[in-house]
């Protein structure tokens, strides 16, 4: 079972209920619960979309798109059917904070979800989890069924004539499918191999249907957002960047953890007296701000508020809330070569830049790690990885890409470190070489 | 075909099937999961499980093989009874995967996909199965165990072997 941490600076929104039972249904209506939904349900859409807009919730996906704007494209009236689409592939190397929604808080995820269906007018709403959460899928399963059983979801939630189905879905082990319109074709029980857009999904979108597609920890943010209305969950966090974030703090850090803090809250703080410094009171190295996709930051440019905003102005990316913490032990190479090996096996092979560019980069790295580099090999990296920015059909090509680039350019010496024979100063892990 | 005195399936996975099949508004959308299902009953995609699926979804086997391809999870070779898949990403790999991972080789003499001459394990190297905050990290199966180090391998080990009950040969 993953360990729940606290600390003082944490404001508890979402994670308020955590450890507290809420996966049973009847002690998330003894906590509040589906509250917000009738209340939704009484006031209409506009008013729905209104307060989202004034919350600046923005999407914890990655990229950060304001969630009252997304939902607000929808159009009214649509001859197709119209879904809601909640992303739970959670597969971004140092993310895992769905898997604690999953677990402690499903009915959250139901009731957002149920809130987005009528903000936008679907009647259907589906949870997409990865394959390998079979036991969480099993509790949202549970949580399903039960509202089922209660008349909160079904053809007339609490007792209306409003409509509101939640289908339950496995994905089978696939980085990609995390990608908006690879998870549709997933559904479709399809490859998942994106789609060209425009159109975008929420004009067409699921079954060819207008689809809103939204986090896990988005979406079981809305009812706290109806519940504490806009305004007021908006004064929790930054300029433009609404409420908190579930920041997962992994790697070299005393007391790793999902921890839920404001919107903007200063990165170095949150190492060091949240996360309670580096492990054995070591030499901080590198931060990787936002799951393996997000440019490195070194020890000097991490005095920064964690918001989407201040952390693109750094050079890199809020991404999706994973903090990894590298000590001075860290050996940048390997580091950057484990990420690519990542990409590499993930690229669903579609756009050439993408496939032959990670696959090289790998080999690149593969070859540098063992000692084999050469001074030219460094620069040819740092091209390669310049020459698939922006050049492919969906941004996996540039999540591979920018934390490379970035690692050759920030930490270059210690790429010429193993240059011309010699192998790894740190000497770990050479078994990667042959992976 | 009637599914019901046909199926390569148990009762219970093919009543499910059915009921799979019917909750989407697209029944193709079954496929994917479905195809999970059947591996974790069957062990892996043989030919008998492609041929069923691709009857019950009403599609080519083919279409079906081109995408079950597609996904990590899906194998077309038996793995063991319990299948240990350690990931090594990088917030696993800060805090010890790959010690971790080779503990795991030398206790059960296997490689990467190895599987135990008995067929009660096998071994694999993953990509993040999303515990990075408590890492290493390592699932059994669907079990997750986290927080580990190497010394913790024999137990781990000793524990799955237990539940055998000797059903496995050689176990
Ligand atoms: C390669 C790739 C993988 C992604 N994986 C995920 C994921 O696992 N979970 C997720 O919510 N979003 C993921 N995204 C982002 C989605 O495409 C999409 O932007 C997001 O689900 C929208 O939700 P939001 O607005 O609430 O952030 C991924 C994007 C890319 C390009
Ligand atoms: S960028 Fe990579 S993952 Fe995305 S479509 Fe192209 S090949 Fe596929
Ligand atoms: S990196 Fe190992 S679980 Fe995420």
């Amino acid at each position: 079972m993953p360990r729940l941490v606290s600390h003082p600076d944490e404001v508890k929104i979402v994670t308020k209920r955590f450890g507290m039972g809420a996966a049973n249904i009847d002690k998330y209506i003894e906590l509040g619960g589906y509250e917000a939904a009738k209340k939704c349900l009484a006031e209409g859409p506009e008013w729905i979309i209104n307060e989202m807009k004034a919350s600046n919730l923005r999407g914890r996906g990655g990229a950060g798109f304001p969630t009252g704007l997304k939902w607000s494209f929808v159009p009214k009236q649509s001859a197709k059917p119209k879904y809601v689409l909640v992303n739970g592939d959670e597969s971004e190397p140092g993310t895992c904070k769905d898997h604690l929604i999953f677990l402690h808080d499903p009915h959250a995820v139901i009731e957002g979800a149920m809130i987005a269906g009528l903000a936008i007018g679907a009647k259907t709403g589906f949870i997409y989890l990865r394959g390998e959460y079979r036991y969480l899928l099993e509790i949202v399963e549970k949580a399903v069924a039960d509202c089922y059983a209660k008349g909160i979801l079904g053809k007339n939630i609490f007792g209306s004539d409003t409509e509101f189905q939640i289908i339950t879905q496995s994905g089978a082990g696939a980085y990609e499918v995390g990608e908006e319109s690879a998870l549709m074709e997933s559904l479709e029980g399809k490859r998942g191999v994106p789609r060209i857009k425009p159109p975008f999904p929420a004009v067409v979108g699921l079954y060819g249907g207008p689809t809103v597609i939204n986090n896990a920890e988005t979406i079981a943010t809305v009812p706290h957002v109806i519940a504490m209305g806009g305004a007021a969950y908006a004064a929790v966090g930054s300029e433009r960047n609404g409420g908190t974030r579930l920041f997962g703090l992994s790697g070299h850090v005393e007391r790793p953890g999902v921890y839920e803090l404001p919107m903007g809250y200063n990165l170095k703080k949150m190492i060091y007296e949240v996360g309670g410094g580096v492990r054995g009171g070591r030499a901080l190295k590198a931060v990787v701000p936002g799951g393996s996709s997000t440019p490195v930051l070194l020890p000097e440019e991490i005095d920064i508020g964690m918001d989407f905003d201040q952390v693109g102005k750094a050079g890199s990316m809020l991404g999706s809330g994973g903090v990894v913490v590298l000590d001075d032990t860290t050996c940048i190479v390997e580091f950057a070569l484990r990420t690519i090996n990542f990409y590499q096996h993930e690229s669903c092979g579609w756009c050439i830049p993408c496939r032959e560019g990670t696959d090289w980069l790998k080999k690149s790295l593969t070859r540098f790690h063992a000692g084999f580099g050469t001074e030219k090999d460094i620069d040819n990296i740092a091209y390669l990885a310049q020459n698939m920015l922006g050049r492919t059909f969906c941004p996996l090509g540039d999540a591979a890409a920018m934390p490379t680039a970035a690692f050759v350019k920030k930490f270059r010496k210690e790429f010429e470190e193993h240059l011309n024979g010699k192998p790894c100063p740190f000497a770990k892990h050479m078994e990667l070489a042959v992976v | 075909m009637n599914t019901e005195t046909m199926s390569i399936f148990s009762p219970q996975l093919a009543a499910r099937f059915d009921a799979l099949v019917a909750k989407y508004p697209v029944k193709r959308s079954a496929l994917v999961p479905m195809l999970l299902y059947a591996q974790d009953e069957i062990g892996y995609l043989s030919d008998a499980v492609i041929a069923e699926v691709a009857e019950r979804i009403g599609i080519t086997q083919l279409d079906v093989r081109n995408v079950a391809t597609y996904y990590s999870m899906l194998r077309f070779k038996p793995a063991g009874k319990y299948n240990i898949q350690v990931c090594t990403n990088i917030s696993c790999m800060l805090r010890g995967a790959y010690e971790l991972f080779e503990r795991f080789q030398e206790e059960l003499h296997v490689g990467h996909k190895g599987v135990t001459p008995d067929g009660t394990f096998s071994l694999e190297e993953v990509e993040c199965i999303g515990a990075c905050c408590w890492a290493p990290a390592i699932q059994v199966n669907y079990a997750f165990h986290d927080e580990l180090t190497p010394n913790d391998v024999p137990k781990i080990l000793a524990e799955y072997k237990a539940k055998t009950n000797g059903s496995v040969k050689n176990a």
